[in-house]
């Protein structure tokens, strides 16, 4: 059983920690692990994308074309940007809150989320929205949206875990400041989003 | 089981072989593999961030002529600046086990050439390693310091950017660590000191012993030759490979199912000196053979050599005879379709099952990377700017962060080539048109690196150029790494702070001034002065960058003030300057207090609390 996610993002929306969370609670099992990053030029504010994979008879440490089981995009147009790694079949969950590109005030470009999110209704049968900056509110926090989208994953069963085994990774992988308010977001988020 | 980037698993690699020094420049994709064995240290290695890779590669022959194991780490263009004494360390060999780690970068992803670290090992005529994976590279370099040892050479090892940046689960066994105690420099001038005469008997030794190498090397784990079911059966099929493009081949292998056809995989680990013996048995069981590789056509030349060799008529595809591409990097969708080619004479479109998640895509927006919200460089290329004031200018970049200051509302870098070319260049220009400004641009770290004997160059030649020192306390572009000018080492010690103001003016640079690019007026004047005067004059922007200075309070546009003129926008190209609904606005969770666009709004309508920017620990 193998089960390759792809998280896509914009550089500091956490999408690395994200992927460490995936590989350590797969870890735990036993299972090996592989992920590759965006590193270097990749600055703030560059489209960001973290392959992770498990299972032992993985080789490649980038997820091929039509590879990924579950795509966790941190904004919609980068799930757009990304779609062409998702299986046929596999689910899609995506923020719903678009993030502007840094140079759109110089540029005079109108992007829009909607038209992204529109796109994905067409084209993806298993996809689930999530409005995580609904969630980050309530936590008090923005920095934890990269768990809420977690916690939607693995309630959607689209991840080789389950809620516990993430809670788990949050405990034991965690600095002690921040584990609370993590383990409040994927608790808040259990409740919250419909698959 | 522990998480291990591959550049972690080369520093865990040498930490278990017992390295006793390690040295290094920063570069992508090679720059955590010093900071691990950093963190990782015990106490008992040394570790240095040197000036450049030349200084590195030096420090650590010198100890390896005294019996300790070294590391030397850069990316691949960093090998160039070694060369020098690599060339010849070559010849003269070492004691201690003796590793140079230089990093590749297929695309490239972030550098300026897509140069192949194998052909330069050939090239120098040392052993090459070329892992596939972080685990095989945890392995291959504990090897290469056995072999250096053995056979007395700098060895090197090559990842490219997906195996040192690319993670796996791997085990280590912290007891299996071996201890290198140093014996000490014993005087030998015949062996320490380079001469033609020892030269020339060295090199037919190293030509004599590499053959030797290669033998040992077809015997090696990290070179293997596997057979898929029977080879003989039907047409004599071979797929010859090496580093990461082998991950590549065996997930093609196992996505279209051909482990249950006839064939021979041939994966090289040390391209040189080339495993000859084992890759003649390969070529002696195909007709046929497709080499997937990155860079430079090296195990596919190599595989030509055998045949003319042994006259075997086996038909070698690759990028020779365009079958593969020379440039960029590969991918598992390349091997997919270079095995559907190879196999079957299957076309893309044939294999792929297209789920038209691509087709009718609505336009992306496009995210560049640009300067950081608060970057001090943006505030000495716009007070350049304005002090040039539409006068015939040439700006001379450099490698850094403040390449991106290329981009539009700046504009502001002309020329890039490589580490320290910007005060040359500039020179150069300079010869041929005297009656433009030459403005020079360079950071802190890049002085140090490269920087300075250009400027020499110029105090000497009496050019007339204007050379803009950007220091921002640290080695941004490549992650906060310190550097002479920070006072701080690799091994946690505080030292006195290299002054690129007092190195410029015992060069002999006749005009130095030393600003806040924050401090608008001055910084501009500054400009202006330097650009009245003659001769080779410096002007020192010094602020830290965002990522070593603690933010200020943010500003933002009082709304009932602002006229909407945009000039905010229009010339700084600020990513926290927003519009949102129609009017200009700063992003609270973005603008770092820099004061920058406070103090160029024509309207005084944005508005905050500056504050004096300050160097700290991150």
């Amino acid at each position: 059983m193998t089960n390759s996610c792809l998280l896509c993002g914009v550089g500091g929306q956490g999408t690395v920690l994200a992927s460490k969370m995936i590989a350590f609670a797969a870890m735990e099992k036993g299972e090996n692990v592989r992920t590759a990053e965006t590193i270097g030029m990749a600055q703030r504010g560059g489209s960001v994308v973290s392959h992770v994979r498990v299972g032992g008879s993985i080789k490649s440490p980038i997820i091929p074309i039509h590879g990924a089981d579950v795509l966790i995009a941190f904004e919609p147009a980068e799930a757009v940007r990304c779609l062409e790694y998702l299986k046929e079949g596999g689910t899609v969950i995506v923020n719903k809150k678009a993030v502007k590109p840094v140079t759109s005030s110089l540029t005079g470009s109108d992007y829009d989320g909607k038209v992204m999110l529109s796109h994905l209704q067409k084209k993806v049968k298993k996809l689930i929205l999530v409005d995580g900056d609904a969630v980050c509110e309530r936590c008090g926090s923005a920095k934890v949206l990269n768990m809420v989208l977690l916690a939607a994953a693995v309630k959607a069963g689209a991840l080789s875990m389950n809620i516990e085994e993430l809670q788990n990774a949050i405990e034991k992988k965690l600095p002690e400041k921040f584990k609370e308010i993590n383990l409040k977001a994927v608790h808040m988020t259990e409740g919250e989003v419909m698959p | 089981m522990q998480l291990l980037m591959g550049n972690e698993a080369i520093a865990m690699g040498a930490i278990q072989a017992g390295v006793n020094l390690v040295a290094g420049y920063p570069g992508t994709p090679s720059t955590e593999i010093l900071e691990t064995v950093a963190r990782e240290n015990d106490g008992s290695i040394y570790v240095e961030w040197s000036v450049n890779e030349k200084a590195a590669l030096e420090v650590a022959a010198g100890a390896s002529y005294a019996g300790a194991r070294t590391l030397v780490t850069m990316k691949q263009v960093g090998l160039n600046v070694a060369s020098d004494a690599l060339m010849s360390l070559a010849y003269v060999g070492c004691v201690g086990g003796m590793v140079i780690v230089a990093a590749d970068d297929p695309g490239p992803i972030s550098s300026q050439t897509e140069q192949d670290t194998r052909t330069f090992a050939s090239f120098a005529k040392i052993p090459v390693f070329d892992p596939a994976s972080p685990e095989e590279a945890f392995e291959m370099v504990q090897d290469a310091f056995a072999i250096s040892e053995k056979y007395n050479t700098p060895v090197l090892l090559r990842p490219t950017t997906r195996v040192c940046h690319g993670c796996a689960s791997m085990e280590i066994d912290a007891a299996g660590r071996h201890r290198n105690i140093p014996k000490g420099f014993v005087k030998d001038t015949g062996r320490f000191v380079i001469f033609p005469r020892t030269s020339y008997l060295n090199h037919k030794k190293m030509e004599e012993r590499n053959p030797q190498i290669g033998d040992l090397f077809s015997e090696y784990m990290g070179n293997k030759h596997k057979v898929y079911g029977d080879v003989q059966k039907t047409k004599r099929l071979g797929i010859a490979t090496g580093g990461i493009s082998y991950a590549y081949v065996r997930e093609a292998i196992a996505m279209d199912g051909y482990e249950k056809r006839n064939f021979s995989l041939l994966k090289i680990g040390t391209p040189f000196p080339f495993p000859a013996k084992l890759a003649l048995e390969f070529l002696q069981q195909v007709d046929e053979v497709l080499c997937m590789e990155e860079l430079d056509p090296v195990i596919e030349k190599e595989l030509l050599i055998l045949c003319g060799q042994h006259h075997l008529p086996v038909k070698i595809h690759g990028k020779m005879d365009k079958t593969a591409p020379h440039a960029g990097e590969n991918s598992v969708e390349l091997a997919r379709c270079l095995l559907a080619d190879f196999f079957d004479k299957k076309t893309v479109e044939e294999l792929c099952v297209n789920t038209g998640t691509c087709a009718d895509r609505p336009v992306l927006p496009v995210r560049p990377p640009v300067l950081c919200a608060g970057c001090p460089h943006r505030a000495s290329f716009y007070a350049v700017k304005q002090a040039v004031n539409g006068r015939k200018a040439v700006f001379s970049g450099d490698i850094g962060c403040y390449t991106l200051g290329n981009a539009k509302p700046l504009d502001m870098v002309d020329t890039c080539l490589c580490m320290g070319a910007d005060v040359t260049i500039a020179q150069g220009l300079q010869r041929v048109e005297p009656d433009t400004l030459h403005f020079a641009f360079i950071g802190d770290s890049t002085f140090f690196a490269s920087g300075m004997t250009g400027v020499v160059n110029a105090v000497y030649n009496q050019t007339d150029i204007i050379l803009v020192v950007l220091d921002n306390s640290t080695t941004a572009m490549t992650g906060h790494q310190p550097h002479p000018g920070t006072g701080k080492t690799m091994m946690g010690e505080i030292t006195e702070k290299v002054s690129i103001e007092k190195i410029l003016l015992a060069m002999g640079v006749s005009h130095v001034v030393t600003v806040n690019p924050f401090h608008g007026q001055e910084a501009l004047k500054a400009v202006e002065e330097a650009a009245a005067c003659e001769g080779v004059r410096a002007i020192i922007f010094k602020a830290p960058c965002i990522a070593v200075a603690k933010p200020a309070a943010g500003f933002s546009v009082n709304q009932d003030k602002c006229v909407q003129c945009k000039k905010c926008i229009r010339d700084l190209g600020c990513p926290a300057i927003v519009m949102e609904d129609g009017r200009v606005m700063i992003e609270p969770s973005l603008c770092y207090g820099c004061t920058l666009c406070a103090q160029i709004c024509p309207v005084r309508a944005i508005e905050g609390v500056g504050k004096e920017r300050e160097a700290c620990d991150k």
